[in-house]
């Protein structure tokens, strides 16, 4: 083989590897993305998303109910409500009050079914979809979760 | 005054590395000898300079200097000598001054260690380290100065985030911006040729060695965060796809591939574009990966409190940096003159092998790009929010790692230049034997007949044997006297050890995984006192619980007997530990080790049914979990060893 031919065929088989691998990476892309919606999306959309979804808000005010495993909280942007039930273990920092993002699907009912609770490292941390969703609605109270100012 | 003495060090070390980034720049342009011998005493004094202002802030952390606005957000009196300590680095400004002391340690390395490389690419190697030095350093002291102090100190600090105060992520940071910043010098080295418009066939060589210091720190940096948010995060998953993950992920991608690549350059005198567009594009996505972490741009679930302003410095950052390199290198490298252009060149062969290597791997770090990077695209674009998990990751990944890891034990045994298949088939005609008859077992013994675990197995047995093949090809096992092995196992050269442990270790690490996402059982269940559990043999009474108090904590503690076959073999106590001065609630894993699987257990909330109160306790079997950092343990030993290759040798190997 001349040094041209096996040049062609490195070139041909790296075409071939790209065109692969961006059909592999989007086909599995198109299959395994999960939207996020608020409790008003929710609401103003006219009928419940089909599959996995997540939600994102404030964890209500008293809304929290635990029973055994089972755990039934209300996700609010303070102008809709969602209610969650979910199985398992709530993370640390899982508060009343605070922001949450779960991720799961409607039932038939409408309830949200939570398969996970996104569990968060810091405190002052707010996820930024709930931080986005509560500006939308007016609710955010400039960045003070920054702490302590510089 | 010695804050400032701090910080003062480090706007005399931006002063330097100001100088740093020209006149040596300028000196090897117009081959001024003055300038070009410039570069290496400013390396040395920026890297005593912010040594200096390190140590300024770490004295500061230890004496818990309330005056400094970073001791009072991120640290607190009563906190243990050791965390006060590693706070340095906990925290946003801290880390990054970290970040840039290592981006001048290892500019100082190459000042003190290249003795061999020509004066005049050693001074634009060294201008190009003063560039980004230059960059970071203006983030550091303009968006994030770690000296800003308080007109008014208070008596207390508001402590460290208590999961931070753990011994393995005291080493993790330190550990993974070693690997990031190391790779800097990759891109120094590229960038530094391409000024010259030339480039020598020793230019891989000097090269190498750091590529490989920067692959294995990153290697165990990632083990160990990998590590240690399996036992302190609470839920037993050693990787998450998570942004953050990938952030350091898709540099080790791409850094693996630079060493490979890195390799034909230097034994074929080959490759040399693609090789330094490689070393380019690992530094981007070093320096991506910190935008990433440290802008907020991600949901994460190892998110950070962050400040977009940050974010916009750091892309700039990339943007100039980055941009710059490629627009060089479009300009350049075509013309590059290199001492032998005319290789011959074989697709059977070793270097065909490599270059298949980095085929795969650019391609796994293209489609985890895409996965991380996507949703930022779309919410920019104000099309929806969106998040991209690990199906997708898994979905992408198997396709295109399996015919990587197929053909890992190939490369090695293949010759360079031109290579016959008969005799690699040959070699390794047993191991593929072995490694499908694994894999059927796994497939017929399982329940549900596990094609994925099967093929894990499979390709885990393929690695490990064949990195065996690789080192009983190297002592000559076949034609060594047996009473002669132990002689010549112990006079393999170092070097040597390379490949076979990098390559074996990923097998280790792949049978870890396998067992743990293919066979881990879970048993989460409310319990009171006297409650027995069953879970993969062993039999876990819950006993009751009791308050401990720690030094900066207080904790309730779950005490469980484990047993097994009846007889009492362990008790765990797992923990929920409430960190009085940061307010916040953490869990603490109880974890009974062994190689052939961990018993995980931990404890949440109190629940309250029909008017019982009991406990939830979760309670894991990871079977071969331990695998997964053993491996990542002795694939960074693969790296030591092959470091220990000199570079007099690999011109010498060519030769053979």
């Amino acid at each position: 083989m001349t040094q041209r031919q096996t040049r062609l065929l490195f070139l041909a088989l790296g075409l071939f590897m790209l065109g692969v691998t961006a059909f592999i990476a989007l086909t599995a892309l198109g299959d395994n993305l999960v939207y996020f919606k608020t409790p008003t999306d929710i609401a103003e959309s006219p009928t419940l998303p089909k599959g996995k979804i997540r939600i994102g808000g404030l964890v209500a005010e008293e809304s929290l109910y635990q029973a055994g495993l089972e755990s039934r909280f209300v996700v609010t942007d303070l102008q809709n409500l969602i209610d969650v039930s979910f199985q398992g273990v709530l993370p640390d920092l899982f508060r009343e009050g605070q922001g949450v993002v779960a991720e799961g699907q409607f039932d038939q009912t409408g309830a949200f079914i939570a398969d996970t609770v996104l569990a968060k490292h810091d405190e002052n941390y707010m996820p930024r979809e709930v931080a986005d969703a509560l500006k939308e609605t007016g609710v955010w109270q400039g960045d003070d979760a920054l702490g302590v100012a510089e | 005054m010695i804050t400032e003495s701090g910080h003062f060090a480090m706007i005399l070390a931006f002063c330097v590395a100001l100088l740093q980034s020209t006149l040596p720049l300028y000196g090897a342009q117009r081959e001024r000898q003055a300038f070009i011998d410039m570069a290496v005493p400013a390396a040395k004094l920026q890297f005593i300079l912010l040594l200096w202002a390190f140590a300024v802030l770490t004295v500061k952390f230890v004496q818990s200097d309330f005056s400094l606005w970073l001791v009072t957000a991120n640290s607190h009196a009563d906190k243990p000598f050791i965390y006060r300590l590693t706070g340095v680095w906990g925290n946003h400004e801290g880390s990054m001054l970290l970040w840039i002391l290592m981006l001048a340690a290892y500019g100082a390395g190459i000042a003190q260690f290249g003795k061999s490389m020509p004066a005049a690419l050693k001074a634009r190697v060294l201008g190009v380290q003063g560039i980004i030095g230059v960059l970071f350093l203006a983030f550091s002291l303009f968006t994030s100065n770690p000296f800003s102090r308080l007109i008014s100190p208070p008596f207390e600090g508001s402590g460290l985030n208590p999961i931070l105060q753990d011994p393995a992520l005291a080493v993790h940071p330190p550990l993974l911006y070693a690997g990031y910043v190391g790779f800097s010098l990759a891109f120094s080295f590229s960038v530094a040729a391409l000024m010259s418009g030339k480039i020598s066939p020793d230019w891989a060589k000097w090269v190498r060695p750091w590529t490989l210091l920067a692959w294995l720190s990153l290697t165990l940096g990632i083990a160990v965060g990998s590590f240690w948010a399996y036992y302190e995060l609470g839920w037993g998953g050693f990787w998450f796809w998570d942004p953050v993950e990938n952030a350091s992920f898709m540099p080790w991608l791409a850094g693996t591939a630079l060493l490979h690549s890195a390799l034909v350059t230097a034994r074929r005198n080959t490759l040399h574009s693609w090789t330094m567009l490689l070393a380019i594009l690992t530094f981007a996505l070093c320096i991506a990966g910190t935008f990433l972490v440290r802008s907020g741009v991600l949901t994460s679930v190892h998110a950070f409190a962050t400040d977009p302003t940050r974010g916009v410095f750091i892309l700039m950052v990339l943007g100039v940096l980055v941009g710059g390199a490629l627009l060089l290198f479009a300009m350049r490298a075509a013309g590059l003159s290199s001492a032998d252009k005319n290789v011959p060149f074989h697709p059977v062969s070793r270097e065909g092998a490599l270059i298949l290597n980095n085929v795969f791997l650019a391609s796994a770090t293209a489609t985890v790009f895409l996965g991380t990077i996507y949703p930022l695209v779309i919410d920019a674009f104000g099309l929806g929010k969106i998040s991209v998990g690990a199906p997708y990751y898994n979905a992408v990944f198997v396709p295109l790692i399996t015919p990587l890891l197929l053909l890992m034990p190939i490369g090695p045994l293949s010759n360079w230049g031109r290579s016959d298949v008969s005799p690699v088939i040959k070699k390794l005609a047993a191991a593929g034997v072995l490694a499908i008859l694994g894999g059927l077992t796994v497939l017929v013994m399982t329940s549900e007949h596990q094609g994925g675990a099967a093929l894990g197995v499979g390709l885990s047995m393929w690695l490990m044997l064949g990195a065996l093949v690789d080192l009983s090809k190297k002592i000559r096992f076949d034609t060594t006297p047996l009473a002669q092995l132990p002689k010549k196992l112990i006079k393999l050269p170092l070097q040597q050890w390379g490949s076979i442990l990098a390559h074996g270790g990923l097998g280790v690490m792949i049978l870890g995984i396998i067992g743990t996402t293919a066979w881990r059982s879970e048993v989460v269940q409310a319990v009171t006192p006297g409650a027995e559990m069953d879970i993969s043999g062993y039999a876990v009474t819950f006993e009751g619980e009791t308050s401990v108090a720690g030094e900066n904590y207080t904790a309730e503690q779950g005490v469980f007997s484990i047993k097994r076959g009846g007889q009492k073999i362990a008790e765990l106590k797992p923990e929920k530990r409430f960190y009085t001065v940061e307010r916040q609630s953490t869990t603490e894993a109880a974890i009974l080790k062994n190689l052939a699987g961990h018993l995980y257990i931990v404890i949440a909330d109190e629940t309250v049914s029909d008017g019982v109160v009991s406990r939830v306790v979760r309670i894991w079997y990871h079977p071969l979990v331990a695998f997964i950092w053993i491996g990542g343990l002795i694939m960074a030993l693969g790296g030591v060893a092959a470091l220990t290759r000199r570079e007099a040798q690999l011109i010498s190997d060519k030769t053979n």
